[in-house]
């Protein structure tokens, strides 16, 4: 730090040069720096903090509000008469059905995502700087491409006698109908997610010594005894992290199960959205979408702990 | 090691392979996507010759080029606040300590975790109990009544976009030896000329990567726009999911293929910016005279 404390400005050093002992750190001194220097930090923070206050908290707040808020009969919002009804009807047959059906999904597109992800992600760190830089480039060209896009290129490829189901039916294996089922909507997950997936893993396999493995292979452990035994736990936080990053929009996930699963096996995100439009229940959207905010604000909260800031 | 090069040798190989195959699964879509957007078959998915009608009906539908001008004029206006609001908040973050910074911390990361459908679900409440308190008070002034439209659409964007901008910005910052700006200090220079001469020089790549990302993210929103968005005006991408709901025809393939394109010349530019972000560390101002206290 420089001779007037570094930190401060000019406001400070007009300060300085009004005293008669200029230079020397006295401690009333450091505090009055101390002081502007929070004072100046908070001034630069307050516009985006004012605009988030306004347009995210105020609006998460009313979300809140309104999960405890009774439906009219004319299904609009009374806000009075606070209650858990919103809560109690997750237990409900048909919501529970919902949610088991999109964690189920959930959980498939990310142990796929993981599967494929995973000799990828290795594969990257064992070919040279060029080539790996390459690598990555074209993963992040889908990464970066119009979401939208990417999940109508599949409706595309899936329709009915279109290119897949033609493809599938010249090598001889029959015509394949997928649109509209399950099926496509993991794909269209899978596809538009994957990227989540391998750039972590490739972040934490890539910091991993490689001289373990060589280790562990020069002791005569066997390719399955060197994965299990060194190189998976050594690159657990990227298997973390990747999971969190590809469940979490897989359970919110809209446009891909309308899209491909054309509106079958309602999903939470569709769910929620019904309730704010044709089913008109507010309160319950609402509870549903605090559900939905717990569960990702708690995976989110694992990925900081298990280190995943640093990847 | 004899023993073990040839079974590792194979690893390798199939590897290779799989790495192939993911390529194919990544890229096929999108090849087959442009492929059939030049289709003269009615049905989409099915090869019929070639054509440009596709592209000619996209482009004489008003309602198609309506939405583009207002996603264009979204996603400038909100990147523009979003990367002057992100970047001070960069700067706060990295470079100061102050009361409520992790609060504040916290609340910046939300709007980049918060699933896309909650993020929508609050923009269309708050909007709608928002409108209601001040549609009054609006209409006795401007004579007509406050509606959702495109500045709810730009209000909302923005809301995400701070975030993105600014988690871009500081990573830039944190890269970036303070040093320098000690020095400039050292040097007597005010807190403004050390931001303008040799802070800014430094993270200007990082506001370009973060513009970008504000850009493409604005460009690509379908379910906060849906929500925000009222019945007078849309963006492309919810005028497409609309029609894609209503039932696919070759149009959307031809509209679909723009949008790609434009996402593909903004990938480009963003990693020319992160060039110029790891090449960075020369730009510092080769003239240090001009820091005059």
């Amino acid at each position: 730090m420089g001779p007037v404390g570094g930190v401060g400005g000019d406001r400070l050093m007009t300060a300085v040069e009004e005293r008669p002992d200029a230079g020397v750190a006295t401690p009333e001194f450091e505090a009055l720096a101390a002081r502007q220097e929070r004072r100046r930090g908070a001034l630069l923070a307050l516009p985006a903090f004012v605009y988030l206050f306004l347009f995210f908290v105020i609006p998460f707040a009313i979300v809140i509000v309104y999960s405890f808020a009774t439906r009219t009969a004319q299904g609009s919002v009374e806000l009075g008469g606070w209650n858990l009804d919103s809560y109690e009807r997750l237990s409900e047959q048909i919501v529970r059905d919902v949610l088991t059906r999109s964690v189920t999904l959930a959980i498939i597109t990310t142990v796929l995502c993981l599967v494929i992800a995973y000799p990828f992600a290795y594969h990257m760190t064992t070919v040279g700087p060029t080539a790996r830089n390459l690598m990555l480039v074209f993963v992040m060209i889908p990464f970066w491409t119009n979401f939208l896009v990417r999940n109508y290129a599949w409706r595309l490829i899936l329709v009915t006698d279109g290119p897949l189901s033609q493809g599938t039916e010249a090598v001889g294996l029959g015509t394949t109908d997928l649109l509209f089922t399950q099926t496509a909507v993991v794909i269209g997950m899978v596809y538009s997610f994957l990227p989540f997936m391998i750039l972590p893993l490739y972040a934490s396999i890539e910091r991993i010594d490689k001289s373990l493995i060589e280790a562990s292979s020069d002791l005569y452990a066997n390719g399955r005894k060197t994965f299990t035994n060194v190189l998976l736990p050594l690159s657990m936080p990227g298997v973390v992290a990747g999971s969190i990053l590809v469940f979490v929009p897989s359970l919110g996930a809209y446009v891909t199960p309308d899209i491909l699963g054309g509106g079958k096996n309602v999903l939470l995100g569709s769910y929620i959205v019904t309730q704010f439009g044709t089913a008109r229940n507010f309160p319950f959207g609402a509870s549903l979408s605090v559900v939905l905010m717990v569960v990702m604000l708690t995976a989110t909260l694992a990925y900081f702990r298990g280190g995943g800031r640093n990847l | 090691m004899t023993a073990t090069a040839g079974p590792r040798r194979l690893a390798h190989r199939l590897r290779t392979g799989h790495a192939g195959l993911v390529y194919l699964f990544f890229y096929a879509p999108i090849i087959l996507l442009v492929v059939y957007s030049f289709s003269a078959d009615r049905l989409v998915g099915r090869w019929g010759g070639f054509t440009f009608e596709w592209y000619e009906e996209f482009w004489n539908n008003e309602e198609l080029t309506d939405s583009i001008a207002v996603s264009i004029r979204v996603a400038i206006i909100s990147t523009i606040v979003s990367v002057v609001l992100g970047t001070l908040s960069a700067l706060a973050l990295e470079r100061f300590t102050f009361r409520g910074q992790r609060v504040f911390d916290a609340l910046l990361y939300l709007p980049i975790i918060i699933p896309d459908v909650t993020m929508g679900i609050m923009m269309l409440v708050f909007f709608s109990e928002a409108i209601e308190i001040v549609s009054p008070t609006y209409e006795s002034i401007f004579g007509e009544p406050l509606t959702k439209g495109v500045n709810t659409i730009i209000v909302s964007h923005i809301a995400f976009n701070i975030s993105f901008v600014s988690v871009v910005v500081r990573a830039r910052l944190a890269g970036m030896d303070s040093k320098l700006e000690e020095a400039a200090m050292d040097l007597y220079a005010n807190r403004w000329q050390t931001f303008r001469h040799v802070t800014f020089p430094q993270i200007l790549p990082g506001i370009a990567g973060g513009a970008l990302l504000a850009l493409t993210l604005s460009l690509d929103d379908v379910v906060v726009t849906q929500f925000a968005s009222g019945p007078g005006a849309t963006t492309l991408p919810v005028f497409v999911f609309s029609l894609i709901r209503k039932g696919v025809t070759p149009m959307i393939n031809a509209v679909s293929v723009v949008m790609l394109v434009a996402s593909l010349v903004l990938v480009a530019l963003m990693l020319a910016a992160e060039r110029l972000r790891t090449d960075g560390g020369a730009d510092v101002p080769d003239q240090p005279d001009k820091i005059s206290a």
